[in-house]
């Protein structure tokens, strides 16, 4: 079990990296504490996977030096750091059993067999795999080979953390689930410091106490699931979050007022003070289900017109036009939606305001 | 730079692999005279006689020119029957389909040594002994086979729904194939043609037998010249050495191509 | 979504059937009919039944080149498919080594097989052959694979090695560029050696070509004419006569047509009882690897 400290790290897959663009990895700088369930959050392409790899120790960054419990092994390869990994796809010994599976990186450690024996049978309890432990690896379903991926690593007493790179992705629907919950049931009963990269935002949210989101090779934001639902950093955050996620409207600061095309939402005093010292680009945020409806004209309301409604089931995704621009609102089932022209209310506390994509506070 | 085992073992064998053909490039710029009367490592006097002789002779050249015309006889014969074939083990069950299948296979492994003797006869019996087209369907033997197998199996990466919608549209078959799944199999009919066309250049027994002075392919005049006494080594080497230019040429065109088809299992 | 069930196919497959019948059925005709009579002169015959079965199953010679054949196809398997699989291994992964890899390794496959004898005559022979020479005058060796079988046999191994291992190689490359590098990443994790990695990981997942491989390369050495007839003409004596060679020697050389046709039925026969093995591996391998 290990404590993760990623110092400085960069790294860019091009030989003679010269700006920015260049990069996969721009600038890590963070500490996984040991025993954490962490998600690693981002969309395709924003180096979640680079920056496992760097971690793992397959492959070394450009810049950086990694840190387990202090000690520096940056330049050592990841049987050294010993790590455990989890790939989307199963990767197991075909020709071996799953008992074999699971002996393997014990037996490489030169374990005498009476210890591997005793060992592989208490992880396969664990996950539930004993029943299986005769049969050859290569005939298991997709979620059972994973679990002897999963167990490969668990096998090893003193594994440092374990990697998942999006492991449910071959695992057909109705299995995803169960899969997960025992992800999370081993994490609860092993306390190893488990890191789960993933694009599911449910997925992540689900699984982790703390959910790391990664935007275009940078770490945007750590925080539990409801600190990045209530407080996002980023507009990508409040975006990727959520479903639907945050509606965004660039505005201009009027006093008190973000004008938004001629329309203005009131803004509360702290928040109007902080968006008068900030610069860049301004964006009002606003959370889909903190949008209020109205047919007639409220106070501080926003006149906007309905395009479309989307019945959920539970709830209803309200489609707005305001100001050219597309606004969704989330409200619950059986609430009445009007027709044509509505009012928005913009409840100030709800209300977050960005500069160039960042929360002002 | 770190330079491994492996690679070190991987360049011998490359040299290894090019000694011989060196060698030979080595006899064929010296006349045959030079040859027998020292040994070199290397031409002192690079002379281009013997691929004089063979350009210029048309005892010699008109080999090429015969292995060329009835290698691409065959190339084309073999494609036409094979694409409908293929196409008909592809998207269609039928009576007898897997044993026919299995009877062609069979045929591409059936020792030509069989058939020599027996083709003699037969061409000779319809008066084709000694023609382009006699070895040409003589070759379809082993190429018709393999074309339909290759091809087959670069159809059924096609989706059946590509037909379908094309059938719903309206096209006739024969403007559905043409027009629209052939290019869709491109891939494959150029992997189809390039193994059609170098077996049939590279086969020797068949086309030997069954030519006689008209198409006689190149092999065959190389080896004719081995029976005769006084060896003219030059010059053999550099019929030789013309011989793998067309191989060579083919795969420089088509490197690219195999690099990206063993990659493309990565993914 | 199965095939589309359909007898009118088989007008697709006809122009197949035709030429392949045409090459293959009307010959195959004519040597059942020779191989049951005994023919001295045109319109001359008469029917023999299972007599030039028996002689030819019995001959010493037909044994012999049987044997021969065995050995050499044994040889070949058991040289170049090891062989090939190391230069597989060691050949680079990306980069412009890879093209240019490729397209060495499969110069010798696109020679015409007269060229490749050829070639080997005029490097093994003492007098002016690179090998030849070398062999005889820095070992001290007389050297001469015209003169004793063993030195024939040496030179014929030799250039089929030379010849046919960049096809193993070529297939073991290309099944080895289908694993995913995360079994890679997964055994170093796991602490494995490299023999390991080989033994556990990269063999079993060449399964797959390396049969395609094994059962091309036995079939084909089986058949072999063209090399070892320019080579060394099946000498010295009978040392390289090999099936086909024998074969031919009978038919097209002697023109005994009896005792030749019986003998390419033998001959086809055999083959035949491998391609089907063939196939039936074929089959399950290729259900095996979507398993």
């Amino acid at each position: 079990m290990a404590r993760i400290e990623l110092s400085e790290i960069a790294h860019s897959y091009l030989p003679n990296p010269k700006e920015e663009l260049d990069y996969a990895l721009k600038r890590i700088h963070n500490t996984w504490e040991d025993g954490g369930a962490y998600a690693l959050l981002g969309p395709s392409g924003c180096g979640k996977t680079t920056l496992l790899n760097v971690i793992s120790g397959l492959l070394t960054p450009s810049s950086g030096r990694v840190f387990y419990n202090g000690k520096d092994v940056s330049g050592l390869p990841p049987e050294k750091r010993n790590i455990a990994q989890v790939f989307q796809f199963p990767v197991l010994y075909d020709t071996m059993t799953v008992f074999g599976n699971l002996a393997f990186p014990l037996q490489n450690r030169g374990l005498p067999s009476s210890k591997i024996a005793q060992r592989v049978h208490e992880v396969a309890e664990i996950l539930d795999l004993t029943p299986f432990l005769k049969k050859r690896a290569a005939g298991l379903a997709a979620d059972a080979k994973q679990k002897v991926s999963l167990g490969r690593g668990l096998v090893r007493r003193d594994v440092a953390a374990i990697l998942f790179d999006e492991p449910l992705t071959v695992i057909d629907p109705q299995l995803k689930w169960d899969l997960r919950r025992k992800i999370k049931e081993i994490h609860e009963q092993l306390k190893l410091t488990f890191i789960y990269v993933t694009h599911d935002q449910v997925e992540a949210l689900t699984f982790a106490d703390k959910v790391v989101v990664m935007y275009e090779g940078e770490i945007i934001q750590i925080g539990t699931p409801q600190e990045l639902f209530e407080n996002p950093e980023h507009t990508f955050v409040g975006y990727f979050i959520g479903s639907p996620g945050m509606n965004f409207l660039e505005c201009t600061l009027d006093g008190n007022v973000a004008r938004v095309d001629g329309a203005g939402i009131k803004l509360d005093e702290e928040t109007a003070a902080l968006g008068r010292n900030a610069r860049g680009k301004l964006e009002v945020g606003i959370r889909p289900m903190y949008l209020e409806l109205s047919s007639g004209p409220v106070e501080n309301g926003v006149p906007a017109q309905v395009r479309a409604i989307e019945d959920q089931g539970s709830y209803k995704i309200v489609a707005l036009t305001l100001a050219g621009k597309t606004l969704r609102a989330r409200l619950p089932e059986g609430k009445p939606v009007p027709d044509g022209k509505v009012w928005l209310g913009f409840p100030l506390q709800r209300i977050k305001l960005f500069a160039d994509g960042r929360l002002i506070s | 730079m770190k330079v491994k085992k492996k690679t070190i073992g991987l360049l011998i064998y490359l040299g290894l692999l090019m000694i011989p053909l060196y060698w030979m490039l080595n006899m064929s710029l010296r006349s045959n005279a030079d040859i027998l009367a020292s040994f070199a490592l290397y031409p002192k006097d690079i002379t281009f006689v013997n691929y004089l002789k063979i350009f210029t002779d048309s005892s010699w050249y008109m080999g090429y020119v015969n292995s060329i015309i009835y290698v691409t006889m065959n190339t084309i014969i073999s494609l036409s029957v094979a694409l409908p074939a293929a196409y008909a083990f592809s998207r269609y069950q039928f009576v007898g389909d897997k044993q026919l299948f299995f009877w062609l296979l069979t045929n591409r492994m059936a020792p030509a040594a069989i058939f020599a003797l027996p083709f003699f006869q037969l061409y000779s019996e319809i008066g084709l002994l000694d023609t382009h087209i006699a070895v040409a369907l003589a070759h379809c033997l082993f190429n018709v086979p393999l074309a339909v197998w290759i091809l087959e199996g670069f159809m059924s990466g096609v989706p059946r729904e590509i037909d379908e919608t094309a059938f719903i549209d309206g096209y006739s078959f024969p403007r559905f194939f043409i027009t629209i799944f052939i290019p869709l199999i491109r891939a494959g009919v150029g992997v189809t043609a390039f193994f059609c066309f170098m077996f049939s250049w590279v086969e020797l027994l068949l086309s030997r037998t069954l030519t006689v002075t008209a198409a006689k392919p190149i092999g065959a005049i190389m080896t004719r010249t081995i029976s005769a006494t006084g060896l003219d080594y030059g010059l053999l080497a550099a019929a030789g050495m013309l011989t793998i230019v067309p191989g060579i040429l083919v795969i420089w065109f088509v490197r690219n191509h195999m690099a990206k088809g063993f990659a493309l299992g990565r993914v | 979504m199965g095939k589309w069930s359909n007898n009118k196919a088989w007008f697709l497959v006809l122009p197949v059937v035709t030429i392949v019948a045409f090459s293959a059925i009307i010959p195959l005709m004519t040597v059942i009919n020779y191989s049951v009579q005994d023919i001295w002169g045109p319109g001359q015959s008469i029917f023999v039944g299972t007599e030039w079965f028996e002689e030819m199953l019995g001959n010493k010679r037909l044994h012999d080149a049987l044997w021969r054949q065995f050995l050499f196809s044994g040889l070949v398997l058991l040289i170049e498919m090891p062989l090939g699989i190391l230069i597989a291994l060691a050949m680079p992964k990306r980069g412009w080594g890879v093209s240019a890899c490729l397209v060495t390794i499969a110069i010798p496959l696109l020679i015409p097989w007269n060229t490749i004898g050829t070639i080997w005559i005029i490097f093994t022979r003492p007098d002016i052959g690179l090998f030849g020479a070398g062999i005889n005058n820095l070992l001290g060796i007389a050297f001469d694979h015209t003169a004793r079988p063993l030195d024939a046999w040496i030179t014929l191994m030799l250039m089929e090695i030379w010849h046919w291992t960049p096809l193993v190689a070529l297939l073991a490359y290309a099944g080895l560029r289908a694993i995913p590098e995360a079994f890679y990443q997964a055994a170093r994790i796991d602490g494995a050696s490299a023999w390991s990695t080989f033994w556990y990981i990269q063999l079993p997942k060449m399964r797959g070509v390396l049969t395609i491989a094994v059962l091309l390369r036995f079939m084909d050495s089986f058949l072999i004419y063209a090399e070892p007839f320019v080579l060394t003409g099946g000498g010295p004596g009978n040392s390289t006569t090999f099936l086909s060679i024998y074969l031919v020697k009978i038919a097209l050389g002697q023109f005994d047509l009896g005792p030749g046709a019986a003998f390419s039925l033998i001959y086809f026969v055999i083959v035949l009882l491998f391609s089907f093995m063939f196939y039936q591996v074929l089959q399950r391998v290729g259900k095996g690897e979507k398993g």
